[in-house]
């Protein structure tokens, strides 16, 4: 499969005391990973220079920049790769923008007022799993060290929503042909992110924004977005995000950022998420001409109502003059990505795929193994005749025990999610070993596994590292760091590093 | 003050392991006990929990 990684941005609180500053309380939770893991870990690589970093505390967006500004383009550039040199810096790390390159290849750090785990490349959807699970022990193991260093309590949350009105993401990155037309890649794409809910939701209790109508829908960020293609991440989110940071040669490759999907604490969405997404830019890569058949009147209010329609029965208008419901659409789906998949493990995603849509159309109820937002809804569901009133009526949708119920669905540590999992009433594609090995080691076959060793046996030598650069500060350059280029996401052996790493 | 997310400790301390063949029965039975818990730990404090989770956006 293509190169894949998963971003997760954990809700943060001290349930101690309800107003702290989530800046901190993050900075402080990344203080105690690097610790956790006993200092190997590495700084991340910002880059030489950071040309749109404006002295006055504001930063310039990089697509309102000149030319002569970019600086640091050079960077980017086939011809520096291999081996640059970059005059060495301070070593002044920004408390409010702390990191940690971990020994997986991961990327732990505080993004705005959230902890963020960023996972390393991986090239199977299944290892997108492995290594997404592997960032909740990690974070959880930090929120550990966290309470025995401060004295105090952390809790985080695998979810987007608090229901005050604030979202946060979890991202998926695709890497894909730059030669591809942006514009018809977003259009052939669209259909498939709002329909994917049904199998990738992972619940919500509330709808609207601040969660102010009664009810469950089967998304958590169903009700944040707000347009079709856009750049913006934090306002007028889109279903198919535009930011143009390959990470990678950029003549050749596009990185596809995609902000629409739910945090997963169950295993199957995960893999599904990642995977059938996949597979449909495999299609849209070859020009498969069925995908224009999907295409759709009104995506972006089909984001909410396929989210609000717990039956899965409502109607989509097409752009063919059809109608057609989410779940045909997936079918229809399902019988193209198909085609496109190439190895066992993109077989193990067909099967699932076809396993869930097959489920959910006989009985919704019959894919609670799998999909978060039916095992979600069945345990609010016992809980709301458990506390059946007088009359027989469930517990009504507004009342905060089940509001409650969502928040510690996804607690790390003690999730109900995971409990559930446990007590075999939800699908685990992992086991504890290879999630553990996944803490301990980056992917083999990506440049991850490059990154994490160098952080694991070399952190004498790595100044800082970034998702294309390991930077080393060697005593025979005159002051000078070493920037090793890893423009390549497929490459997991490079001749300098393998020497240092014993690789 | 004890907190319905008074727990810190790893679910795997307080959980079972994932039966290898999980029968229906020990399944709802598990789930059962599980409702239970939640159930006794909601009562009191459910809406204080959910009206001081606040997060700011992200992203």
């Amino acid at each position: 499969m293509r190169i894949v990684g998963l971003e997760t941005e954990y809700g943060i609180a001290d349930p101690d005391r309800p107003g702290a500053n989530p800046i901190l309380m993050s900075s402080r939770l990344v203080s105690a990973c690097r610790d956790a893991l006993g200092g190997l870990t590495a700084r991340w690589d910002y880059g030489g220079e950071d040309p749109l970093q404006d002295q006055r505390g504001m930063r310039r967006e990089r697509r309102y920049a000149t030319g002569d500004l970019l600086t640091d383009s050079p960077e980017y550039d086939e011809a520096a790769r291999g081996v640059t040199l970059r005059r060495r810096r301070g070593s002044w790390e920004d408390p409010a923008h702390l990191n940690a390159v971990l020994p997986n290849g991961a990327r732990f750090y505080v993004d705005h007022a959230h902890p963020e785990y960023s996972g390393p490349e991986v090239r199977s959807a299944r290892d997108a799993v492995r290594w997404d699970a592997a960032g909740d022990v990690i974070a959880l193991n930090a929120a550990q060290r966290y309470q025995e260093i401060e004295g105090e309590r952390v809790a985080l949350y695998k979810n987007n929503v608090d229901g005050k009105g604030a979202s946060y993401g979890t991202h998926e990155n695709y890497l894909i042909r730059r030669d591809l037309d942006f514009d018809a890649l977003a259009v052939a794409l669209i259909p498939h992110l709002v329909t994917r809910q049904i199998y990738t939701g992972s619940g919500r209790v509330g709808l609207g924004l601040h969660g102010e109508t009664p009810g469950f829908q089967l998304s958590q960020r169903a009700d944040y977005i707000e347009t079709e293609v856009g750049l913006e991440t934090t306002l007028r989110r889109p279903i198919v995000n535009t930011r143009d940071e390959p990470h990678a040669l950029r003549k050749r490759w596009r990185r596809l950022h995609i902000i629409i999907g739910d945090a997963n604490c169950l295993e199957v969405p995960t893999l599904l998420k990642l995977g059938t997404t996949s597979l449909i830019l495999a299609a849209i890569e070859a020009g498969d001409e069925r995908l224009e058949a999907l295409e759709l009147v009104e995506p972006v209010s089909d984001v909410r109502t396929v989210s609000r329609d717990l039956a899965l029965t409502a109607r989509l208008r097409l752009r063919s003059g059809e109608e057609a419901t989410a779940l045909e659409i997936q079918r229809a789906l399902l019988e193209i990505g198909r085609t496109y998949a190439a190895d066992a493990a993109d077989a193990e995603v067909v099967a699932r795929w076809e396993g869930v849509l097959d489920r959910l159309g006989r009985d919704v109820s019959e894919a609670a193994r799998e999909v978060e937002w039916v095992a979600k809804l069945q345990l609010l569901g016992r809980m709301r005749s458990k506390n059946a009133g007088p009359g027989g009526e469930p517990l009504a949708w507004d009342d905060a025990r089940l509001a409650a119920m969502d928040l510690q669905w996804s607690r790390l540590g003690d999730g109900l999610a995971w409990r559930l999992a446990s007590a075999g009433a939800a699908d685990r594609l992992t086991t504890d070993d290879e999630v553990a090995q996944a803490v301990a080691q980056a992917p083999t076959d990506t440049r991850a596994r490059l990154r994490g060793a160098s952080v694991v046996s070399r952190s004498d030598i790595v100044d800082a590292a970034g998702w294309s650069t390991v930077v080393l500060d060697r005593d025979t350059r005159h002051g000078n760091l070493e920037v090793v280029h890893l423009d390549d996401p497929h490459e997991s052996t490079n001749a300098l590093l393998d020497s240092l790493i014993g690789g | 003050m004890p907190q319905v997310n008074a727990s810190g400790q790893p679910y795997e301390d307080d959980a079972p392991e994932p039966a290898a063949a999980p029968a229906a029965q020990a399944s709802t039975d598990a789930l059962d006990d599980l409702l239970d818990e939640i159930d006794g730990s909601l009562q009191t404090n459910a809406e204080q929990f959910v009206r001081s989770f606040v997060q700011k956006g992200g992203e």
